[in-house]
């Protein structure tokens, strides 16, 4: 396939791998998140629900920083990551999800929560009524009926992920192969004198996989609903 | 022995409630919307949780405030059947049905799939999901997965409020069958005397968050304060009979009970099969002596033992016919020319009476002159 140069291969492979163990890691504690403002009152709820929401606010220059002084390898955690595992997420791939991650968790949790909040919780307490404790009631009724929610959050955040720029550059550079990934490859390009052609089929790269990501999304999501039987 | 003793607050008014009920039958919880009636059983179920009282289904006490026993609801097996079905909608009828089934360890299921399915009329639609059933068809698949889940005790929230008349119709026989061929007590709540009167046996009538009366079905509908209770102007009184035998020639059945007995039209039911009637007050005629040349047939010697106005120009009176109550109603100027009071005795002839028993499976009762 020689459609795409080896250079454009590596950055969409690297976007790709990058954002996909973001949403990988951050999915479980999105949906975590999720149903504990979906489905409870707590004091300090208010401000759990900002914190979660922060990165969707906060310039992603910001988010790059604060994980550069925290989790670089002089950092509170991540010295404390160095120090014990040897695990080194300052300019590595691995840092990069880590970015992205906290950039697209907030999309990820408001798709989760909106179809947390549509569940009626009448079918949990029926499903007690026949016998079945909180981890089953979550694995056999709520999370099937959440599926479409989680499906179109993990894939939209996943787009997102993709296309992070500020966030990833702050904190883990801009190397190709191991941290360029698509946007930083075009700002790269357009740093050249003569990259514009470079940074054109780039943009159109990810132009295609974001689209085709958010098609995929609504088909899916289309199917799950008939599946769970919603329509 | 169902024993519930219950206070909770609820928010317009106190729940109070207090009733024992047998191990078998139906147990109606009779009040208008808003009395409470739902909150009691959400109580049982474990879904809401009184502020003292106990509550206990055979040897088992789910709920005693004082010993600090709180069942959780998961482990109570008890069936509750939603007035909105509550199906899950990602599943097809057959996993509906096994979910309460597939937790209940193998050694104590007594109740099994396939006679369920039968018993329910649901093995066509098995494969289908719950989005395309009727509402009746959604019911019968609630009940089913209620009793699958081996349950020691039915609860139905209204199960047939959202049913028209006809889906009503269809659903009562299957409740019917449950009572008769199940052995496991039901607790119904229902603000529809139509399927109290026909599916009860005890009757426990609810109001403002407290009980009014309690007893057998027959008892309780012989009280003449069931209107303001019921809030139903349909009086009428509930007799349980057997059939003593039938007179083909003339196609007439006849009926006893300890007060005595009813001829009627020809009933579809072996000599000894149960009979329930419900006989309005305006189809009993008071006199003081048995009538000579009328056409009425059913005369029953009883005793009045109360009186309550019931109208801006009638009462209403109980009489006492046997261990059985009838209610009959008539003007005050009659009642005062004839001087009925507590403790007269008077003969009550009886010009229609209501079938509650399904003969025909035809569905509703309905009057019809004897």
């Amino acid at each position: 396939m020689n459609v795409l140069s080896p250079m454009e291969v590596t950055a969409l492979l690297l976007s790709l791998r990058v954002a996909g163990l973001a949403i990988v890691v951050a999915l479980p504690l999105a949906v975590l998140a999720a149903w504990i403002l979906g489905r409870y009152s707590f004091p300090g709820k208010t401000l759990f629900d900002g914190l979660v929401h922060l990165p969707l606010v906060l310039p992603p220059v910001v988010i790059g920083y604060i994980l550069l002084i925290t989790m670089g390898t002089k950092g509170i955690i991540g010295g404390w990551l160095y120090q014990t595992f040897g695990i080194r997420l300052i300019f590595t791939s691995e840092g990069a999800s880590l970015a992205v991650a906290v950039t697209s968790f907030p999309l990820m949790v408001r798709a989760i929560r909106l179809s947390v909040e549509a569940i009626d919780g009448g079918l949990e307490a029926a499903a007690r009524t026949l016998g079945a404790g909180p981890v089953d009631r979550f694995f056999t009724i709520v999370l099937p009926l959440m599926a479409p929610g989680l499906l179109s959050g993990a894939i939209v955040a996943f787009a997102a992920a993709m296309g992070e720029f500020g966030a990833v550059i702050t904190f883990v550079s801009n190397i190709p192969g191991t941290t360029q990934t698509l946007p930083l490859a075009i700002y790269a390009a357009t740093q050249e004198p003569d990259g514009d052609a470079v940074a054109a089929r780039l943009a159109a790269i990810s132009f295609s996989v974001a689209l085709i990501a958010l098609m995929v999304s609504e088909f899916l999501a289309h199917r799950l609903r008939r599946l769970i039987g919603q329509r | 022995m169902l024993d519930v003793s219950i206070r909770q607050t609820l928010g317009r008014f106190a729940l109070d409630i207090a009733f024992t009920a047998e191990e078998r039958g139906v147990t109606a919880l009779f009040g208008r919307s808003g009395s409470g009636k739902t909150s009691v059983i959400n109580a049982i179920a474990g879904l809401a949780r009184p502020d003292a009282g106990h509550i206990r289904v055979g040897g088992t006490t789910y709920f005693d405030s004082a010993a600090r026993v709180d069942m959780a609801v998961e482990k109570r097996r008890v069936g509750y059947v939603f007035q909105d079905s509550r199906l899950f909608p990602h599943m097809s009828v057959r996993s509906n049905l096994e979910f309460g089934l597939r937790r209940v360890p193998a050694a104590e299921r007594r109740i099994a799939f396939g006679p369920v399915v039968d018993l329910l009329g649901l093995g066509h639609i098995l494969d289908r999901r719950p989005l395309g059933l009727s509402g009746g068809e959604k019911q019968r698949v609630a009940f089913g997965r209620a009793l699958l889940a081996q349950p020691r005790l039915l609860l139905m929230d209204e199960p047939m409020a959202s049913l028209d008349a006809a889906r009503k119709a269809e659903i009562m026989p299957y409740i019917e069958r449950l009572r008769d061929e199940m052995n496991i007590p039901i607790i119904l709540v229902s603000h529809a005397l139509d399927e109290v009167v026909r599916l009860a046996t005890t009757l426990v009538l609810i109001g403002e968050g407290r009980v009014v009366a309690a007893g057998p079905v027959g008892t309780v509908m012989g009280r003449l304060d069931q209107v303001s209770a019921t809030g139903s102007h349909d009086v009428g009184a509930v007799l349980d009979l057997t059939v003593d035998h039938h007179v083909e020639a003339d196609g007439l059945s006849v009926l006893v009970f300890d007060g005595g007995r009813l001829t009627v039209p020809r009933v579809e039911r072996p000599v000894g099969a149960p009979v329930r009637l419900q006989i309005h007050a305006r189809d009993v005629i008071v006199a003081l002596e048995p009538l000579a040349g009328t056409s009425l047939r059913n005369t029953l010697a009883g005793t009045v033992v109360e009186i309550a106005e019931s109208g801006p120009a009638s009462v209403d009176l109980r009489i006492a016919v046997g261990g059985a109550f009838l209610i009959a109603r008539v003007t005050r100027a009659a009642a005062r020319d004839l001087e009925l009071a507590p403790g007269r005795d008077v003969v009550a002839l009886v010009k229609g009476v209501a079938f509650e028993t399904d003969l025909t499976g035809a569905g509703p009762a309905r009057v019809v002159d004897v």
